[in-house]
């Protein structure tokens, strides 16, 4: 068996055993990567750096040099973190960031080759890179999600054991779902954004995208935790996650809320769903109809919040110090034609956007007004989490579409993250696990809500599934 | 028609914080370009800001001094302009949620007490500097992120004369709080002034100018006076004000145009996500009060009820808190109730000392008791004459010998015996006879002229009382 198919937890077993060394696995990832590359794009920069070939003495540590393939907005020391746009060409950070420290400390090895995803993490498809599309690698016609596809096609097409990505309204569970793997998105801070680079401040959060259950706990353990570093992290040290698995579910309280399975949901889905909610009956969850009224608002709120934090966060990008620098006669055609050739489409739309929205005279009428908005949508939430341990929903309305499909129509390609980005806007965890398949073989999403810091309920609930679906 | 002036001011002060707002970095002055900057000060992609606990503390101990009310909860905003020197082309300040707000400071002109309101004290963070070459610019970061204090007054103030005392009793107290060095060459103190003309009773307020770019409090002063001068005449003459932001130009000594109203910017405030809401409990305000020391003006009036000292005596040395508090130690180990020989001898003889140095007069090398000693001696043992002890007091500085020993070893001690000053009246009064004539024609002048003969005689040493009184026994 090739070992970069296998999970951590069982490469874990046979680096205990000393059966294998943790060079055995990058070579085995390499490989892997040579074969797939070309035909799935997972990674940016493949030519630019080597994998190394003597492996250091990780025996004390927790991960034993298992390796991590990190999303290109992630910031790893002396490598390329360029968030694949051309604005920020031959950034090398000199710092790391803190979930990439905590991994470091942990014993894993950082991936020199970086995810593909969306510049900035500005898309679902993963087509708005500036290295070119990620493919999913169930079928390479269609896209892997975004924004952190590359993380999810990663993983999927084993050329990565695990990954990290980042959630803004979905990117790490929508491509999760795309793709058949974990991926989970933690409650606003508990993992530090500290050397994240800023999509949308108050929803970011980066989080696991892994082959099961079990390493997604895992990881997440190892990543979250209150850092001085961010101020908006929050709680003590963080946990073992790990140790919520064994729990059975009996009695678990299950919300399914029923603005979720309306027109626009594909029976493939929708069928997939309900049958995983059967499942999670079977093993002892009482599951009945919960209401969150205020869904339907949640796609315009975001696309406020979302794009006015965005507009600000990339206000930084403009040739002075670092990334890309066009020539021009002063100052002001120097920013203006940096940032012309810098930033793609949708992330010109999107600062846009966002600038509009901020502006004196309509501020009120679209910022304030989205953020009391998202008061109402995390109030729905805080009022079924009385009574429900968890939410189920599906990941997405449908499983993976064609590249180009959506390219031409923002809209339709923003309504694509019409299930995920709820949870983003009131800071609640969420985690998206395979729950079956496609006639034509993609794979669905089931998605699992839980409470702020209901990280172990979520990953219990998770688990069961996983453990006994058909 | 007579004209008003209607001043407002907005003064940005250097907190005194070893490290910047948000994150570690030295805040020290005079570093080599880029010696003190990380990437949070630097804006580099994904870096957060922490707040400084001390930079928030120092804002609630001004806003406090200041009578303000310090608001339970407060919020940092993100103000958007593209500038080289603001690494993220936006600055964490605060827009509606400041620090504190409503507060007042009480200034005196020509005895005439004024109450100038203040509207909010708010922190932010400063931008790096440009340095402008030949063919290039270059920025120095070590600036960024340095904490701001943003001190904004309500419009109350009507004359240049007004804003300087405002500058001056601000710059006093926050020196007093020890929170800012409060130095404008620095930059760590900067004032920008907002101002309009109206007729005097008018109830609506005339079209503003916002002046950037003074140096000085008399800059500042300077500023306001040409600005109101251009705007009166400009009415007069049947102009219109237009809204606009006006430069100082020091050489030429005139406010130049830099932008109107319509060029001004869209600074797209909006929360700071990456920080969360402070809120300050009434334990923590009462805290931070506790710390807050005797400020100026209550130290001035307790120095008039206590120690006797004049009204201006004690404005002088109130206006600088090592002064204040030196002098009070020399006060309270002084026997006598009287204290203002000792004030007169601070304000005096060792104020010259002391600024001929450059020094303040705490750093002046004479201890208490040394000086307070040659207080003595010439005040009430009458030992040496007031010039001759100046003179002691200088040496006494340069050579930190005492008082005593210096009257002793260079024969000092003033002549008061009547006996032996006879010889020198003789000699002056026969030398003289002019200012004779005119003492004894009325002119009181002469006797005085004839007095510092004698003192001149005498090498200075004569009592000039006593030379004095025998003059005038001798000519009445």
């Amino acid at each position: 068996m090739d070992l970069n198919t296998l999970t951590a937890q069982d490469l874990l077993k046979k680096l205990d055993s000393k059966e294998i060394s943790a060079q055995d696995i990058l070579r085995s990832l390499e490989k892997s990567i040579k074969a797939q590359d070309t035909k799935f794009k997972a990674y940016v920069r493949t030519q630019d750096f080597h994998l190394p070939q003597q492996s250091i003495d990780y025996s004390k540590t927790t991960l034993k040099g298992i390796p991590v393939a990190i999303k290109d907005n992630i910031c790893t020391e002396g490598f390329n973190t360029e968030c694949c746009s051309k604005i920020l060409e031959g950034f090398h950070p000199p710092y790391d960031a803190t979930v990439v420290r905590k991994l470091k400390d942990a014993g894993a090895f950082i991936f020199p080759y970086k995810t593909n995803m969306d510049e900035f993490a500005f898309g679902s498809s993963t087509e708005n890179s500036c290295f070119g599309p990620t493919r999913n690698p169930h079928n390479p016609e269609c896209v892997p999600g975004g924004s952190s596809g590359g993380s999810a096609a990663a993983v999927a097409s084993h050329q990565a054991i695990w990954a990290l990505g980042s959630d803004t309204g979905g990117s790490i569970r929508q491509p999760a779902a795309f793709c058949g793997v974990v991926g989970l998105k933690p409650t606003y801070g508990l993992v530090s954004r500290y050397g994240l680079i800023a999509f949308a401040s108050s929803l970011d959060q980066i989080g696991p995208i892994t082959k099961d259950v079990s390493d997604c706990a895992l990881l997440l353990s190892i990543i979250a935790g209150r850092d001085e570093l961010d101020s908006t992290s929050v709680g003590s040290k963080g946990c073992d996650y790990s140790a919520y698995l064994e729990k059975d579910i009996k009695g678990m309280r299950i919300g399914i809320p029923r603005e979720y399975f309306v027109e626009g949901i594909g029976p493939e889905v929708k069928k997939a769903v309900l049958d995983a909610i059967k499942v999670l009956e079977k093993l002892g969850a009482k599951c009945r109809e919960v209401s969150l009224p205020h869904t339907e608002y949640a796609v315009p709120v975001y696309y406020i919040i979302a794009t006015a934090e965005a507009s600000s966060n990339l206000a930084r990008f403009d040739g002075v110090q670092y990334g890309l620098r066009e020539k021009a006669k002063d100052i002001i055609a120097m920013y203006k034609k940096t940032r012309d050739l810098g930033f793609g489409q949708e992330a010109k739309r999107r600062i846009l956007l966002g600038t509009f929205a901020l502006s004196h005279g309509y501020y009120d009428a679209y910022y304030l007004k989205a953020t009391r908005v998202r008061n109402l949508i995390y109030q729905d939430f805080i009022n079924v989490f009385k009574d429900c341990d968890c939410i189920v929903t599906p990941t997405t309305p449908t499983p993976a579409f064609k590249i180009g499909e959506k390219t031409g129509d923002p809209l339709k390609m923003y309504l694509s993250d019409i299930f995920t980005i709820s949870v983003n806007l009131a800071g609640i965890p969420a985690i998206s696990i395979p729950c079956g398949r496609t006639e034509k073989g993609l794979p669905i999403g089931l998605q699992i809500l839980s409470r702020h810091f209901g990280e172990g309920d979520l990953l219990r609930l998770a688990y069961a599934y996983e453990q006994n679906k058909p | 028609m007579e004209y008003e002036a209607v001043i407002g001011l907005e003064v940005h002060l250097h907190l005194k914080t070893r490290s910047k707002a948000f994150c570690g970095c030295s805040t020290e002055f005079g570093q080599p370009p880029n010696s003190q900057v990380c990437p949070v000060c630097l804006g580099f992609p994904g870096s957060l800001p922490v707040l400084n606990e001390v930079a928030f503390k120092y804002a609630v101990k001004a806003g406090v001094a200041l009578n303000c009310t310090v608001q339970k909860e407060t919020k940092f905003d993100r103000k958007h302009y593209y500038y080289p020197d603001l690494p993220k082309n936006y600055q964490i300040s605060q827009y509606d949620q400041p620090v504190s707000i409503d507060g007042f400071l009480d200034v005196c002109l020509d005895k005439i007490p004024k109450r100038i309101r203040i509207k909010r004290v708010h922190l932010e963070e400063d931008a790096g500097k440009l340095i402008h070459q030949e063919d290039r610019s270059l920025v120095d970061f070590n600036r960024a992120g340095i904490p701001l204090l943003e001190i904004v007054t309500e419009p109350d103030i009507s004359s240049p004369e007004e804003a300087y005392e405002y500058l001056s009793s601000l710059k006093n107290i926050i020196e007093y709080l020890d929170v800012s060095d409060c130095d404008m060459e620095k930059g760590s103190l900067r004032c920008d002034a907002n101002v309009s003309v109206r007729f005097k009773g008018d109830k609506e307020l005339g079209v503003k100018a916002e002046l950037k770019n003074m140096n000085s409090f008399k800059g500042v002063k300077d500023a306001l006076a040409y600005e109101i001068e251009r705007q009166i005449e400009l009415v007069e003459s049947g102009g219109k004000i237009v809204q606009e932001t006006r430069l100082w130009d020091i050489k030429e000594l005139k406010t130049v145009p830099m932008r109107t109203k319509e060029e001004a910017r869209d600074y797209r405030y909006f929360p700071e996500p990456d920080l969360p809401l402070f809120t300050i409990s009434k334990e923590e305000i009462a805290e931070i009060e506790k710390d807050i020391p005797e400020l100026p003006k209550e130290k001035s009036l307790r120095f008039i009820k206590e120690y006797g000292l004049s009204e201006y005596d004690a404005r002088i040395i109130v206006a600088n808190k090592s002064n204040a508090d030196y002098a009070e130690e020399r006060f309270k180990a002084w026997p006598d109730k009287n204290k203002k020989p000792v004030a007169n001898w601070l304000i005096g003889p060792l104020a010259a000392i002391a600024s001929s140095s450059n020094i303040e007069i705490s750093k002046v090398k004479i201890s208490a008791q040394d000086l307070l000693e040659l207080i003595d001696l010439v005040e009430n043992k009458q030992l040496v004459s007031n010039l001759t002890g100046k003179a002691v007091l200088e040496e006494m500085a340069a050579t930190g010998a005492q008082a005593s020993s210096i009257i002793r070893e260079k024969n000092l001690v003033q002549i008061s015996d009547a006996g032996a000053l006879e010889k020198e009246i003789d000699i002056v009064i026969e030398e003289n006879t002019r200012s004779v004539d005119d003492f004894k024609a009325g002119k009181n002048n002469a006797l005085m002229f004839l007095v510092g003969q004698v003192m001149k005689k005498t090498k200075g040493k004569a009592n000039p009382k006593v030379v004095q009184e025998l003059l005038r026994r001798r000519l009445g």
